[in-house]
Formats: structure tokens, C-alpha cells, sequence
């Protein structure tokens, strides 16, 4: 498990040391819509500090995307429900005006999204968008010193000669560069905190490492604090150093990414770890995926809501389809939420799972 | 870009080559072909008693004996260097661009033509500001706050507005606001260069009632432009730059949203100006509408050829305009 | 008398109009024009409804204002030489003057014709061919220069020989006049020369020749084709631009479609010309205005007349006659025209007159009418000759109970013809909706006694053209009836009756007599009509003329049209005259305003 391991200076970064730059405690995000209230997220919890790197993992419907919007205040909508505590850098931003969060977007925090060629918009220039982004704020910034800033963050992003791609527009440019692009708008005000929803999902593999790279680098470089959503734990691997897995708008397992990969304790996590391509292994029969289809947000299954999808379900003595299992903690900030007793837990991972990883 | 533009314009201008074929075809090889003699033809240039010399002079006039093609060219020749007939005293010359002369009052087309112009012209381009600027305005504003009281009682109207044609909501206005209430009575059209204030008074309840019903049309469409590009993912960065929502709405949403509308308002104000038939009929405006409407009903093929090949140069002009803006709107038609 | 007395008033009222343009609206000039009015007040008709039928409704000599004439559409032209509409021929009057004209005036009034440009009507030689008129003296168009007999005859050359560029008119004088040995071209083609048989031995005199004896050549030369025109200013078609001014009004503008202004004529003099008034400062022709807005311009009286004529839209209509106060200004007038159904002799079976006879009784005239808008727009007619036509008679020829039909008669008929059923076709013209629906009325009233008649319907423009004025084209496509109406060119029983009972007008196209009718004893009676110098016997003649048609069961009459129309308070000088189809006569026309 070579590639799990962290380098050096991301180790020695403080793990929950001191006050975390954010702070979501308990956050619950429930849509009002005609068919009932949709619970996207009900209850998520965790912290990051800055330089730190969180991944977040689940299948689409999980929860994820919602929670980093909700995070963003990007949830517009009158029928959005959002309670709970978002602190950033000490701030509740739940609690806080729009017009404040809207002052933060973009400056302390920073979003990336998934496909880069619908996330910009088709009419402007790419330098325009930066530049945009940069003078929201920056009023004071005029227009020259807004296109040199998104100069240098296009050369910083590695885009070959960035003083004339900068005037290109976005169907311009190939795919891995719109995102390279993107990473720069999102950059371009130094944010502390960014967030990455799918970076790479739409680009093609060879891209998707560049990227990756470059989040990386750039972290290191600005210190920020990053938050990287995706469905693929192989990204995650590559980048996290904490990890939170989302399932049915819950956080079912959340941990330091080496335990978490080491001994995973949640029969949805072993799921997906089972659905993972890993290049140190030799490829087994097939890749796994979770049998069954993720759950409605509506009509969220009683008890556990993996029980319908969970294979050991039956090995609870029914408490998965009557109790809503909480996070206990299992090792030292690994948490996880599963009825099934630690040692049953243990006994399967190491019997049944491991050998097939 | 350059040679973008250049391509469109040679691109018009076989368009309306083709168009001038096809009606000089439609009415003149056509009836041809369902038995119309050229005597008959040439009799319609005569009153009611028209004689066989009177008519042989005609088709010599005219050269409605020679071959169609032949007829076709000096048509085209007329239109780009004028013509001469024998009508009257003295040779007549048929100006540039050369429609012929009326089947009724032997006066030429253009020059009667022409002088319909400014009136649909003050017409469509009036109505047309008064329709974009509230159509949109009410599309905007409704799709933002979709299902509000304002959402619903501005559709509510644009959907009267589409289903009430300018013939009733014309005679209503020219009922209530020149009659019954006489504010604007005496409506006439009046030059602009004349005077402006008289132009616009005496316009005014027309282009309300045109505008009334494109304004509608324009609302719903907007409206439903918008909520489409309000989901756009663009505009979620947008907003995830921290730009106040006033700019994400205009920069971002409207700037998009605008883009199918712009189409539409060419093709629209193109149709306009080729006549806007119900609206100079309802409030009695001598424009291109009314005298297409009248060389119809008398018959009047060279007046009817003469209007419909300006309403198809309105359009081609029309339309030659929005892709030009469409491609100074949008970089990927420009560049593609 | 009643000349110097118009003489001596104008001058009053012209120097009230000297007052007015001083200070606009001084109580002082309104004194001046009330006390000019309240003198002038002669042969005055009363008020309320039909009123202008009977006599002239608010006579006045009231002057200055602006009379605005509306009209839905445009005119064929309002050159005098290339026009066939009588509203234009009505209108015309004002810029131009024909050698004989009608007398302003309403019902049998309107109908006498007096001279105009003539300074009495034509003497006629003995043997009817020669026709001579002597122009007034001091007449002057309205740039100074004198009028004379050779612009007369130019009128009537350009009118009349020039097709190709005057195509509007009629060409009666072409027809009656010798032509020349080489068949003259008109003065546009021919530009040296000139119809031999139009003789000015003086600048006053002219005479005309005629091929047959005519004895309605003075009604003849009321048209405005003898409207005097200087040929140096002839410009051919566009003459309707600038057209020189004979009558008491004159061209201040001419937009084509749009609308013309007429002022005052100053070189016209008003002792030459013992019926024009000349009251209005300004007469404003607005054309092309929606029927409905012309309506409501009457109505508040923005407008004095509607030049058309044709009667108030159906909803206004209906608007006036629910309004007593409104009603009052209206007059139900007769259009001078008769809606017909023509029984064509050329198609069998109707060529056998029992047949004739079966649809004759069969019609039920009053659903007819109604089909046509009710008794305000038509009565129930039964003569071919209109009631405001001299010579009308009242007979009834196929007389059933209440012109509703009669179906035992009708039967009856049909048995003499030798037939049960009939199945034919029954011809219209699309765009004239009550026309379809009296055809629909008939088909309807047909098929009770067993004929079965089959509507087909023909564009207007080539109905008589190519259809049903096409009697080859009648005859392949077994058109038995036809719908048609018909008014007089000049209101007398030969200007009516000519061109639809004459066998020998009978035309391979363009034919009025939709019922080819060729009857010798008919014929006859027209020549001897056309040829008879005493007026009252000619008027008996038409009125045999018309018994024989109505015997012979070629025609069958429906309605004599009626138009109503609205009076604007502030319109002076209102008279319907059957002269010009019941307009208003438009001569002296002012306003109060």
C-alpha cells in the first residue's frame, strides 16, 4: 500500500490540533418538495484544519455534493431546510447573512466543479471569468492588474503560454486545461478552504492524474485547507488525508485515511473499497461493486439505511431494521456506524473482505 | 470574422435571388400553367372594357409576349437599372429598383411602395422596443421568483396576451382612448422629422396593442429561457465566485437566455416589417401591411410581387442581422 | 335670382372666412358666420331620420372649417378621365367640372341634370347624331388659365382611346362616336392627331357625332370624362398627381393611397357656376381607414362623410338603430342597384320559360333578404328598374303570397316544363359573404319543388371575366343561376337596363347580360328608346321594357339595395341622391365645426 502513504510534510500537518479551520457539527440540509421532504443530508459532522485534506465518499444520492453546496451556501432554493453549525474559521455561516456568505464565496472558500466545460460560461473568455472572479473581490483591482493576476494563475495552473490563452474561450480548450482553468478562477483570491466536487470525473485518466497533481501541489503551495468529493476512493487515496463515507445523507464511517483503508469498518465501505481498480494487486475474478440501488431520500429505509443493501444485516438480531446505528468511535478518530458487533466486524473484514482486495 | 460576414451577405443575397425567382414563378409562370393566357393577364391591366388593341398595346408595353425567362431577366434588370415604358405622353422611366407598374393606376410600385415604409417602420420598431424591453423584463422577473404571486398573475396575462389577437385588443383601445375617453383622438401618422411628439402620441396605442401581444409571447419565452439557464452550471460558479446575484442574473443568466430570443426578435421584426397587416388594418396606418392588403384585394399582381419581395428582403435582412449578432453574442458559432 | 342671390351671400361669407383666418376663434367671426348661415337657409329639409332622402339636412352656407371624407380602401383613381366608382364621379365634381351634372339635391331632385361647364344642355340635331354643347364664358382653371372646348374633347380622347393607360373608365363615347377612317389611337399614341368626330369650331362649342342616335348623351357627358384637362398638362398615368382643377375646389396635395387636400379654388368663379358652393376652407380625403374607425369618426364627428357610400359596418348598425338619438341622423337609402339571380336562357332546361317560371315562384324573397342583412339593407324588389330609376313601374309579375314563394306554383311549373327535378349549378362570388348566404337561402327554397341547384363560388375580380360573365364557360359548367347585382352608370332606365337586357351586348367575356337574353321586341324598344327625344316617353318605354324581361322569366329580382348611412350633426348640406347610388351628394358639403 505504497501509494497510501503520506508524505512527510502532509503527516507532520496538526490532525485536530487546536481549532479547526471548519467545523460542520451536526448539519442536516432537507428539501421541501411535492413528493415529501428529502432528506439530503441528515446529521453530518466532522472538522478540517487548514493544509489538511478531506475526502468525502458515497454514491451519487449520498449526500455529498449537498453537504459541500450547503457548505458553500449555494442552496438558493426557499425550500432548502439547513440547520445545524457550519463554522468557518470560527463563523457560523448557517447562522450568518447571505450577503456575509457571499463575501466569503470565493474568497475563503472556493469551489471546483465537475465538468469544466458546463461549469464555465460558454460567452466569456476565459481571463474574463477570472478576471471576475478576482474583482468581486478586489474592487479596487483594475482591469489591468485583474488580467495580470489571471495571467499568473494560468501560468500557475500550467497552461502553456497563459498571456494569450488567456483570451481563449472555454470550448477553446481541451478538457484538462478548462480544468486546469477552473482550478486557477477558484484559486485566483488565495481561499483557505477548496472545494473540489468531482474534479476529475469527466476528464480523461491520463488528465485525471495531472489534476490530481495539481491539487496537490497547489495545496501544499497555499496551504489551504481542501475538501475533495467523488465516488472514487482511488482519488481520495491518492489525496485525503482524513475520509468521510456517505451513505442515505448519513456519515456511516469517518477516519484518518490510513486506518481507513487499513481496516475499514463498515460493511458499505468495504463495498466500495471491493469496487475499487488498484493497481498493487493482481485484478480479481471481477470488481465488486454495492449490489443494490442507493436509497431514496424520501423514504429512507428504518434502522440502518444500508440494512436492505447490507449482506450481514441479518447478523444484527434485527436491530439494523429498528435502530439507526450511531458513530461510535473504534480506534483513535476512526468512527464508524454499524450494528454489528466490533468483533463480528473484525472477524469478516479479515475473513471474507481482505482476501479479496 | 471578416470573412464570416462577407459569407452571410453573399449567402443574403442568393437568398433573395431565389426568393425573386420563386415569386416571379408564383405569379407569372403559375397561372400560366392553370391556363391563364397572356391576354388575360395583360387584361387585368385594362379596366372593364378592355379591347383587343388595348390589349395587344399592353403586351407590348409590358413585353408580356416575350418568354418568361426574358420577362425574368428584365425584371431583375429593372430592379437593379430601372426600366422604360410607354405609358402616357411621354416614355415613361420605372426608377430603380423597378417593380413594375400597378395593374390599376399604371403609377410605379416603388415609389408608392417606399413611401409605406416609414410608417411600418415607425410601427414595427416602436412596438418592438416596447415588447423586448417589458417581455423580457416580466420574463426575467418571473422566472426568478418562479410560482410568486408576480409569476403568476404576469403569466396569467401574457397568456391573454398570445390569445387575444390585435384586432380585438386594437378596436378596444382605439374604442376606449379615442372615443370614449378621447386622450388620443385623431390618430394620423405623422413624420418623425415632422414632429416626434405627434409621431409617437399618434403611435402609441398601436404599438401597445402589437406590443401587447408579442410581449406576452417574449414573457413566456424569457421566462422559460431563463429558468433553463438559471440551472445552468455556469451559473452555480457564478455565484460560487461570491458575484451578487444582480450580475449572475444579467451577466451570466440573461446574457445566455437572450441568445434564442435574439433569433426569434429577428425573424419577428423581419415579419413586421414586411406588414404588420391586422395593426395597420385596425388602426388605419398607411403602411406596407395595408397596401399589400389592398393590392390583394384588387388584384394587383405587380404591387403584390412588389411587397412580397421587400417583406422577403426584410427577412433575409432581418435574419442576416441576428447571425451576425449571434455570432458577435456566441464565440462558438463565430468560430466554428 | 337664385343665382345673384348665391352671389351676393358668398361675398358675405367670404369675408366672414377673411375674419376667421384673422383671429382664429373670435366670438366675433362665429357672429359673422351664424348671421351668414341664418339668411342662407333655403328649401331646408327637416331632421330626423330618412331626412336627407327627402331634402337637404342642415342646409347652411356656413363657411370655413375642414370637411373630412373617409373611405375603407382606395379609389380606382381620382383622375377624372380613368375612373368607374360613383363616389368619384360624386366627388370628382369638386375639382372638376362635366359638361352636365346633377343637381344637388335629394330623392327625384338629385336626379335632374343640369348643365355644368355647358351653359344649358345639348342641342341635338334633328337626326339624333349630332350632339352640340356651348361652354359658359369667363371659366378659368385653377392656375388662371382659360378653359376651353378642346380641352373637353381632349378629356374625352384620353378617357376614352387610350386603354393601356386610362383603363379605369367606361367607353361609352368610344363606342358612339365615329371613329376616324383609320381607327384613331388616342393622344398618347397619336400625338398629331385627334377623333375627327369631337368637332371645336370655337373655344366655346363642341360637338360631338355620333354613329346612332342617343337620346341619354346628356346624361352621357355628366360623366366626369368631359372634366376638361389642358393637355400641356397631361401627364398620363400620372396625371392623378397634379390634376389641374376645373371646379371650386383645387390640389393642395395627392399622396397615392394616403390621402388628398383639397383648398379653395380662387380662379373659380362663382357667377359661372350657379350650383357649387364652395364652403369648406379645407376638404381632407383620408383613404384607406378601417370601416369600423370610420364608423366611430362619424359617429363623433371627426368626420363628415364616408366617401364610399356604402353604408355603416353591420355592428354600427346595429349600435344606431338600438340608439333613438342616433337613428335620427341616419338615412336608409336606395343604392340605386338591384340584387338579382340571373336565369341563364343558354342552359337547359332553363331555356324553356316554364322552367324559368318554376324558379321564378319558387324563390322565397323574404329569406333572401334577410339573407342579406334584413329590410335596412334591401327591399324586396319584383322589377328589374330600381324604384329610384325614372320609369320604375310597380308590377309583379310572379307575384306569390308575401314574396315568400309558392311552391304549388313553383310544382306547377316544373310539371309544364316536363320535368320533376332539376339539378343545375347556382354561381357566386366568394368574397361577398351575404351573397353566398342569399345563394344558400335560394339553394335552400329550390330544393323544396325539386330543383337541386349546386352553389359554386368564383373570385369577384374574374367573375364576370372568366365565369360567369363567360357565357361559354357558363354554358360547359351548366350554370343555370347566377347571382348578381347591377346599378345604373347615369340614373336612367337605358343606363340601367342597356347592358343586362340588350341581346346584342351579349359578350364572349365580360358579359352583363348574365341571362343572354336575346329578345327582338326588346331590342327594338331600346332603339326606340335611345332614339326618342321626349323624355317622358322614353321613361314609359323603360317601363315595358322592364315588363317584358320580368314576363320572359330571365331575371329574377331579389332586392333593391338600400345603404344606411349616418348624418354627423356637423355636417351641412346633406342630400342622399339617387343620382350617385344614394351617397350624399358631395358638391356642398360643410361643416359647423
Amino acid at each position: 500500500m505504497t501509494e497510501l502513504q503520506k508524505t512527510p510534510a502532509r503527516a507532520a500537518a496538526p490532525a485536530g490540533g487546536g481549532e479547526p479551520y471548519l467545523s460542520v457539527r451536526d448539519l442536516r440540509i432537507h428539501f421541501d418538495t411535492d413528493d415529501g421532504l428529502v432528506r439530503s443530508v441528515d446529521g453530518v459532522s466532522f472538522d478540517l484544519a487548514k493544509g489538511r485534506t478531506l475526502g468525502i465518499v458515497g454514491e451519487s444520492g449520498s449526500g455529498k455534493s449537498v453537504t459541500s453546496l450547503g457548505i458553500m451556501g449555494l442552496h438558493r432554493s426557499k425550500r432548502a431546510r439547513i440547520t445545524g453549525e457550519i463554522r468557518l474559521d470560527g463563523e457560523d455561516l448557517v447562522a450568518a447573512g447571505p450577503d456575509r456568505v457571499r463575501e466569503l464565496r470565493g474568497r475563503e472558500m472556493a469551489m471546483i466543479f465537475q465538468d469544466p466545460l458546463t461549469a464555465m460560461h460558454p460567452y466569456y473568455t476565459v481571463g474574463q471569468q477570472i478576471v471576475e472572479a478576482y474583482r468581486v473581490h478586489h474592487p479596487q483591482a483594475t482591469k489591468k492588474q485583474a488580467r495580470a493576476r489571471a495571467v499568473e494563475m494560468l501560468d500557475r495552473v500550467g497552461i502553456p503560454q497563459p498571456d494569450r490563452r488567456v483570451d481563449d474561450y472555454p470550448h477553446q480548450f481541451s478538457g484538462g486545461m478548462r480544468q486546469r482553468a477552473m482550478i486557477a478562477m477558484a484559486l485566483v483570491n488565495d481561499p483557505s478552504l477548496l472545494i473540489a466536487d468531482e474534479p476529475t470525473t469527466a476528464l480523461d485518466v491520463t488528465v485525471q492524474a495531472q489534476i490530481l497533481d495539481l491539487i496537490r501541489d497547489l495545496q501544499e503551495e497555499f496551504g489551504s485547507a481542501v475538501i475533495i468529493i467523488t465516488h472514487d476512493l482511488g482519488v481520495v487515496a491518492e489525496l485525503a488525508d482524513d475520509i468521510l463515507v456517505m451513505y442515505g445523507g448519513k456519515c456511516v464511517e469517518r477516519g484518518p485515511a490510513e486506518t481507513l483503508f487499513d481496516s475499514p469498518e463498515h460493511p458499505y465501505t468495504w463495498g466500495l473499497l471491493g469496487s475499487m481498480p488498484r493497481l498493487d494487486r493482481e485484478l480479481q475474478e471481477r470488481l465488486v461493486p454495492v449490489k443494490g440501488t442507493p436509497p431514496s431520500l424520501i423514504n429512507v429505509p428504518s434502522g440502518c439505511a444500508f440494512h436492505p443493501r447490507c449482506p450481514y444485516a441479518a447478523l444484527t438480531g434485527g436491530r439494523s431494521t429498528e435502530e439507526t446505528p450511531g458513530l461510535t468511535e473504534v480506534a483513535p478518530g476512526h468512527h464508524a456506524a454499524c450494528h454489528l458487533a466490533l468483533s463480528e466486524r473484525h472477524r469478516i473484514f479479515t475473513e471474507e473482505i481482505a482476501p479479496r482486495l | 470574422m471578416f470573412a464570416y460576414i462577407i459569407r452571410r451577405i453573399l449567402a443574403a443575397a442568393v437568398l433573395l435571388l431565389v426568393v425573386s425567382a420563386v415569386t416571379f414563378a408564383i405569379f407569372f409562370l403559375l397561372p400560366r400553367l392553370a391556363g391563364e393566357t397572356v391576354d388575360q393577364l395583360a387584361t387585368q391591366y385594362i379596366g372593364k372594357n378592355p379591347s383587343p388593341d388595348a390589349i395587344a398595346a399592353v403586351k407590348k408595353n409590358l413585353g408580356l409576349d416575350q418568354p418568361l425567362y426574358t420577362q425574368y431577366w428584365n425584371f431583375l434588370k429593372g430592379l437593379v437599372s430601372g426600366a422604360e415604358y410607354k405609358f402616357g405622353p411621354e416614355p415613361a422611366t420605372c426608377h430603380v429598383p423597378c417593380f413594375g407598374y400597378s395593374f390599376k393606376n399604371h403609377l410605379e410600385v416603388w415609389p408608392e411602395l417606399s413611401k409605406r415604409i416609414p410608417v411600418t417602420l415607425s410601427l414595427a420598431i416602436g412596438a418592438a422596443t416596447l415588447w423586448l424591453v417589458s417581455g423580457v423584463a416580466t420574463g426575467v422577473v418571473s422566472a426568478l421568483r418562479p410560482r410568486s404571486i408576480f409569476d403568476r398573475i404576469s403569466m396569467g396575462i401574457a397568456l391573454a396576451g398570445v390569445s387575444l389577437p390585435v384586432f380585438f385588443t386594437g378596436a378596444l383601445l382605439l374604442t376606449v382612448f379615442s372615443y370614449e375617453w378621447p386622450i388620443l383622438d385623431n390618430l394620423q401618422y405623422v413624420n418623425f422629422t415632422d414632429d416626434p411628439l405627434m409621431w409617437a402620441r399618434n403611435l402609441i396605442l398601436p404599438w401597445i396593442s402589437l406590443a401587447f401581444l408579442y410581449s406576452a409571447l417574449y414573457a413566456r419565452l424569457t421566462r422559460a429561457g431563463m429558468l433553463e439557464t438559471m440551472s445552468e452550471d455556469y451559473i452555480r460558479t457564478a455565484r460560487a465566485k461570491g458575484l451578487a446575484e444582480r450580475k449572475v442574473v444579467t451577466r451570466h443568466g440573461l446574457r445566455a437566455a437572450l441568445t434564442p430570443i435574439v433569433t426569434i426578435f429577428g425573424m419577428d421584426l423581419g415579419l413586421l416589417l414586411g406588414g404588420a397587416l391586422i395593426t395597420e388594418q385596425v388602426f388605419s396606418l398607411q403602411g406596407v401591411g395595408q397596401f399589400a392588403v389592398q393590392a390583394i384585394s384588387d388584384n394587383d399582381l405587380p404591387k403584390i410581387l412588389g411587397t412580397t419581395l421587400l417583406a422577403a428582403f426584410f427577412i433575409v435582412l432581418c435574419n442576416l442581422v441576428v447571425d451576425l449578432l449571434y455570432a458577435a453574442v456566441d464565440p462558438r458559432v463565430r468560430l466554428s | 335670382m337664385r343665382r345673384s342671390r348665391t352671389v351676393a351671400l358668398t361675398a358675405t361669407a367670404a369675408a366672414a372666412v377673411l375674419v376667421v383666418t384673422g383671429c382664429s376663434s373670435s366670438t366675433k367671426s362665429t357672429d359673422a358666420k351664424s348671421t351668414a348661415s341664418g339668411s342662407a337657409t333655403e328649401a331646408a329639409g327637416g331632421s330626423g331620420a330618412n331626412a336627407a332622402t327627402k331634402g337637404i339636412v342642415n342646409a347652411s352656407d356656413k363657411k370655413g372649417g375642414t370637411v373630412t371624407f373617409e373611405m375603407k380602401g382606395t379609389p380606382d383613381s381620382l383622375d377624372p378621365g380613368n375612373t368607374y366608382y360613383a363616389y368619384i364621379y360624386n366627388f370628382s365634381r369638386l375639382y372638376g367640372r362635366p359638361l352636365t351634372t346633377f343637381q344637388p339635391g335629394a330623392g327625384e331632385a338629385g336626379n335632374k341634370l343640369v348643365p355644368d361647364l355647358a351653359e344649358s344642355l345639348g342641342q341635338v340635331s334633328a337626326d339624333g347624331l349630332s350632339w352640340t354643347y356651348k361652354l359658359r364664358k369667363g371659366l378659368k382653371y385653377d392656375d388662371g388659365t382659360p378653359i376651353t372646348s378642346k380641352d373637353v374633347k381632349y378629356a374625352v380622347e384620353r378617357s376614352n382611346f387610350a386603354p393601356d393607360v386610362n383603363s379605369n373608365g367606361p367607353t361609352y363615347f368610344k363606342e358612339l362616336l365615329v371613329d376616324n377612317p383609320t381607327p384613331y389611337e388616342g393622344p398618347y399614341k397619336d400625338k398629331t392627331g385627334d377623333l375627327k368626330s369631337i368637332e371645336t369650331p370655337d373655344d366655346t362649342t363642341i360637338v360631338f357625332h355620333l354613329t346612332h342616335a342617343f337620346a341619354d348623351f346628356d346624361y352621357l357627358v355628366s360623366a366626369p370624362q368631359t372634366v376638361p384637362v389642358p393637355q400641356a398638362k397631361d401627364t398620363g398615368a400620372e396625371y392623378v398627381k397634379k390634376i389641374v382643377s376645373s371646379g371650386s375646389f383645387k390640389f393642395e396635395s395627392y399622396e397615392d393611397g394616403k390621402q388628398a387636400v383639397l383648398v379653395p379654388n380662387t380662379n373659380w368663379d362663382p357667377s359661372t357656376d350657379p350650383i357649387r358652393k364652395q364652403l369648406p376652407d379645407k376638404i381632407v380625403l383620408r383613404m384607406n381607414i378601417d370601416q369600423a374607425t370610420i364608423d366611430k369618426d362619424l359617429l363623433a364627428g371627426n368626420a363628415q362623410v364616408d366617401l364610399v357610400g356604402g353604408g355603416v359596418d353591420p355592428q354600427t348598425q346595429a349600435q344606431i338603430l338600438q340608439n333613438p338619438k342616433l337613428k335620427a341622423n341616419t338615412d336608409n337609402a336606395y343604392g340605386g342597384r338591384l340584387v338579382y339571380m340571373a336565369i341563364n336562357t343558354d342552359v337547359a332546361p332553363f331555356d324553356n320559360i316554364e322552367c324559368r317560371k318554376a324558379v321564378q315562384y319558387a324563390v322565397d324573397k323574404v329569406s333572401v333578404q334577410t339573407a342579406l342583412g334584413g329590410p335596412v339593407r334591401g327591399q324586396v324588389a319584383n322589377t328589374v328598374l330600381p324604384p329610384d330609376i325614372p320609369g320604375h313601374q310597380d308590377f309583379n309579375v310572379w307575384e306569390t303570397k308575401d314574396n315568400k314563394g309558392d311552391e304549388a306554383k313553383a310544382k306547377a311549373a316544373l310539371k309544364a316544363c316536363g320535368k320533376d327535378s332539376i339539378t343545375t349549378v347556382l354561381s357566386a362570388r366568394t368574397e361577398r359573404a351575404t351573397e353566398v348566404a342569399a345563394a344558400t337561402s335560394i339553394q335552400a327554397a329550390l330544393k323544396k319543388v325539386g330543383i337541386n341547384a349546386e352553389i359554386q363560388q368564383f373570385p369577384q375580380g374574374k367573375y364576370l371575366a372568366d365565369s360567369a360573365g363567360a357565357p361559354k364557360f357558363a354554358k360547359e359548367h351548366n350554370i343555370g343561376l347566377m347571382m348578381m347585382q347591377w346599378g345604373a352608370d347615369w340614373p336612367t332606365g337605358y343606363g340601367f337596363l342597356q347592358q343586362i337586357v340588350d341581346g346584342r351586348a351579349i359578350k364572349a367575356s365580360g358579359n352583363s347580360n348574365l341571362a343572354s337574353l336575346n329578345d327582338p321586341a326588346v331590342n327594338k324598344l331600346l332603339d326606340d328608346a335611345a332614339t326618342n327625344p321626349d323624355r317622358a316617353a322614353r321613361e314609359k318605354i323603360y317601363g315595358d321594357i322592364d315588363k317584358k324581361v320580368m314576363e320572359a322569366a330571365v331575371y329574377v329580382p331579389l332586392t333593391d339595395f338600400k345603404v344606411f348611412l349616418y348624418r354627423p350633426d356637423n355636417a351641412t348640406n346633406l342630400a342622399s341622391t339617387p343620382a350617385f347610388s344614394g351617397e350624399y351628394d358631395y358638391l356642398n358639403i360643410g361643416t359647423t365645426k
